[in-house]
């Protein structure tokens, strides 16, 4: 049995051409960046284009790219990094309910060294009100931090709105494009965001590495310290290698986003149609928001997540859920107690698909006609 | 009949050596193995630190060694429910609860194995010292066969149909043998101590964890014949026959308890191990659950008080109601309401039941419990 795996929005798979740049990268540059020779000189070169490649597919000019081990990294830098130097403007933050954990809990830590957190609600479609993001706005808010595309559901946030209503306020706007990067065309200037969140191997390049856009007015507060790289922002010697792979990854996703796009709402269409085909009883979580097509979020009423995801594991459909469950404590998901409330069984009786280059029509198939049979088997 | 490599045994694992070795054995055997980690409690502390979070680490690490997948389901409601609610009314009750018992009844095989059963197990497993015979299209209980860790008394409540389901792979094994096992293969879990007590109390303080959950009353400790020997913490935390912790010296000790008086709130002494009042030679037994065939008429069996005992003989006199009551071939100490009562005929677990009341020369014992 060859399993089917339909959690990308957790990891993808390295795309071929990536783990060749890489290899060779591995086998033949092994200088540091920071070095003067020769050997420094090449792997230079591969990070030049890197920042130039991903600087280009945001519409952001070089010097704006700051290279971290990952969007978690890059989020970190953003909020910490932001409000540590801002502090004499003000000490107000604005994020939403929905954000991950990478921003939440970064905001909770925030607050704790005696910064003032704002989280916006979201209504039960998953987007946030942008009335109630204007009324939160206050003369100390120093940053607003909403997520582009939630992770857990695929719903799209008003970030042209928001990026429009900071224009005039000291405000600095920050994005985690992580699930949006590579589904979405992102124009940083357009968007009038001030820092924006990518990660690596959510667009099938290596783990380990994203980067941050920074526009070139914020004022950043470094989290380590050490040599110049990153021009101090992210000291430490670049991963020439994941670069280069990164390099690949996101020259595909640029080149391939429409095709992909489109293959990705095929696939989508495809699952949910043989779910109602064979009578299952499911709701799309955010069914009437603007999503991406590659994220579903179905509650199966009658069931629950545990019973649900071991059955598809040992079935062969790789799924999860925002529902934690670690060491068997099932904590319902944030983002869709805040959709529904935390007593809806909406949080704990819903699967995230996720699609993406492991995916074929054929694999898809069989991965709905699974996955509904589970689904009868459990309801019935 | 099924291939072993067609044959799902899901087992629950603790990350504990016994159930590691469990999943173990029967990967060598050729099955379809596969490890689930329950979590029927949460500790968790102020520093959001959990018991259950290193355990199932353990889980992870025996699994991957031995290449099953593994996943884990929480119980901490039916647990709740099921087991931590009766553990308190029997303890409001002035009785001494068996949550053990309760845990495998309603959690273990039942929860559990409903769970498995969703998941296309034929079989569970678990890391229990007891034998399953499966013969044709019965199945009995065995003693496990290291006599010292037989933990047939705590399957009492199981039936036959659960056990027709069921594996206990270490029960033709002594304890030493599966530690020996367990070093040999490397396991994760080869040198984890073994967990003691309750198990949601862990290492706790016993008194500790009761009084966050019960008031407890402080009363008189008294001899039979009315002397005030001290003050108690409260009734719930003593039972029949315990010695330690009394607080009481002086002339005439060491003393037992021998009684309690709820109504009184008076918890009752008497001086010497064997002292008479300690002593019975009836009980009545309620929720009796027969394994196999329920028997009609009264006959002559073995059967345990508590876990560890020596069997003693008895004579059983089934009620229609799922009551009985049992007459013991000699005087038995301490026997204690709240606790199993555990029949066996030879090697066979017949089944059991829970103590309700104590008899002595055909009077119910009513200042006991």
């Amino acid at each position: 049995m060859k399993a089917i795996y339909l959690d990308h929005a957790a990891t993808t798979p390295v795309h071929p051409k990536v783990a060749e740049a890489m290899t060779e990268s591995l086998q033949e540059n092994f200088g540091n960046p920071s070095s003067i020779h020769s050997f420094g000189r090449k792997a230079r070169q591969v990070l030049d284009k890197a920042r130039s490649v991903a600087a280009q597919s945001i519409k952001a000019t070089e010097k704006d790219i700051v290279f971290t081990s990952g969007g978690t990294e890059a989020d970190n830098i953003a909020i910490t990094g932001v409000a540590l130097a801002n502090q004499d403007k003000g000490k107000h933050i604005i994020t939403t309910k929905i954000e991950h954990h990478a921003t939440l809990h970064t905001a909770e830590n925030l607050e704790k060294q005696g910064f003032d957190v704002t989280y916006l609600d979201v209504n039960e479609h998953g987007v946030i009100n942008l009335e109630q993001l204007k009324n939160a706005l206050r003369d100390d808010t120093i940053l607003v931090t909403v997520m582009m595309v939630n992770n857990e559901t695929g719903v799209i946030q008003p970030i042209a709105e928001i990026g429009e209503l900071l224009a005039d306020h000291q405000a600095y706007f920050h994005t985690d494009a992580v699930q949006a990067y590579g589904m979405l065309p992102i124009d940083v200037g357009e968007l009038k965001v001030d820092l924006l969140t990518v990660s690596s191997h959510k667009i099938n390049g290596p783990k380990g590495l994203g980067f941050l856009y920074v526009h070139p007015d914020v004022t950043l507060q470094a989290l380590q310290h050490g040599g110049e790289q990153e021009r101090k922002r992210r000291p430490g010697t670049e991963n020439v290698a994941a670069i280069a792979g990164f390099t690949e990854a996101i020259q595909l996703a640029q080149t391939e986003r429409e095709q992909r796009y489109q293959q990705y709402q095929n696939y989508r269409d495809l699952f949910l149609q043989i779910l109602r085909d064979r009578n299952v009883n499911f709701s799309l979580n955010g069914e009437n928001s603007e999503r991406v097509p590659n994220i579903i979020n179905v509650s199966f009423p009658g069931t629950n997540v545990e019973a649900l995801l071991t059955n598809f594991d040992l079935s062969g459909v790789a799924a999860s859920s925002g529902s934690a469950c670690t060491a068997g404590s099932v904590e319902p998901s944030h983002v869709l107690s805040a959709m529904y409330t935390e007593n809806s069984s909406c949080t704990t009786n819903s699967i995230r698909f996720s699609f993406g280059l492991a995916n074929t029509q054929e694999n898809i198939a069989e991965a709905a006609e699974k996955v509904a049979k589970i689904v009868q088997r459990l309801t019935n | 009949m099924k291939k072993n490599e067609d044959t799902r045994v899901i087992v629950g694992m603790s990350g504990g050596v016994d159930s590691s070795v469990t999943a173990l054995l029967l990967k060598e055997q050729g099955y379809d193995v596969v490890g689930i980690f329950m979590k029927n409690w949460d500790d968790t502390d102020e520093f959001g630190v959990c018991t259950a979070t290193e355990d199932f680490d353990d889980v992870v690490r025996v699994c991957n060694q031995l290449d099953i997948p593994y996943y884990a389901v929480n119980f901490e409601k039916q647990y709740w429910d099921k087991v931590f609610t009766y553990f308190l009314d029997e303890y409001k009750a002035g009785r001494t609860p068996n949550p053990d018992v309760m845990c495998n009844k309603e959690i273990k095989f039942k929860a559990f194995l409903d769970h498995a059963l969703s998941l296309g197990a034929d079989y569970v497993a678990t890391g229990h010292y007891a034998q399953v015979r499966h013969t044709g299209d019965r199945a009995e209980m065995l003693r496990g066969v290291d006599d010292n860790k037989d933990q047939t008394y705590f399957l009492n409540q199981l039936s036959e149909d659960v056990l027709k389901r069921v594996m206990f792979p270490l029960g033709n094994l002594p304890k030493t043998e599966v530690r020996r096992i367990a070093k040999e293969n490397g396991l994760a879990t080869a040198n984890k101590r073994d967990s003691t007590g309750i198990c949601f109390i862990g290492e706790r303080n016993f008194k500790e964890f009761l009084s966050e959950y019960l008031p407890a009353q402080p009363g008189k400790i008294m001899t039979l014949d009315g002397e005030v020997k001290g003050e108690h913490d409260g009734l719930m935390y003593y039972t029949i026959g315990q010695r330690q912790g009394l607080g009481i010296g002086g002339p005439g000790g060491p003393w037992f308890v021998v009684g309690k008086n709820l109504e009184d709130n008076v918890l009752y002494v008497g001086a010497d191990y064997h002292n008479d009042a300690l002593y019975s030679d009836a009980l009545i037994a309620t929720d009796i659950n027969w394994i196999n065939e329920a028997p009609t008429e009264a006959f002559h069996c073995t059967a345990k008080f508590r876990y560890r005992q020596k069997d003693n003989g008895v004579t059983v006199y089934p009620n229609e109601d799922g009551t009985a009551k049992v007459i013991f071939d000699n005087p038995e100490r301490a026997i204690t309401p709240g606790q199993a009562v555990v029949f066996y005929q030879d090697e066979i677990c017949l089944g059991g039941g829970t103590i309700d009341e104590i008899i002595k020369d055909d009077k119910y014992l009513d200042y006991v419990g």
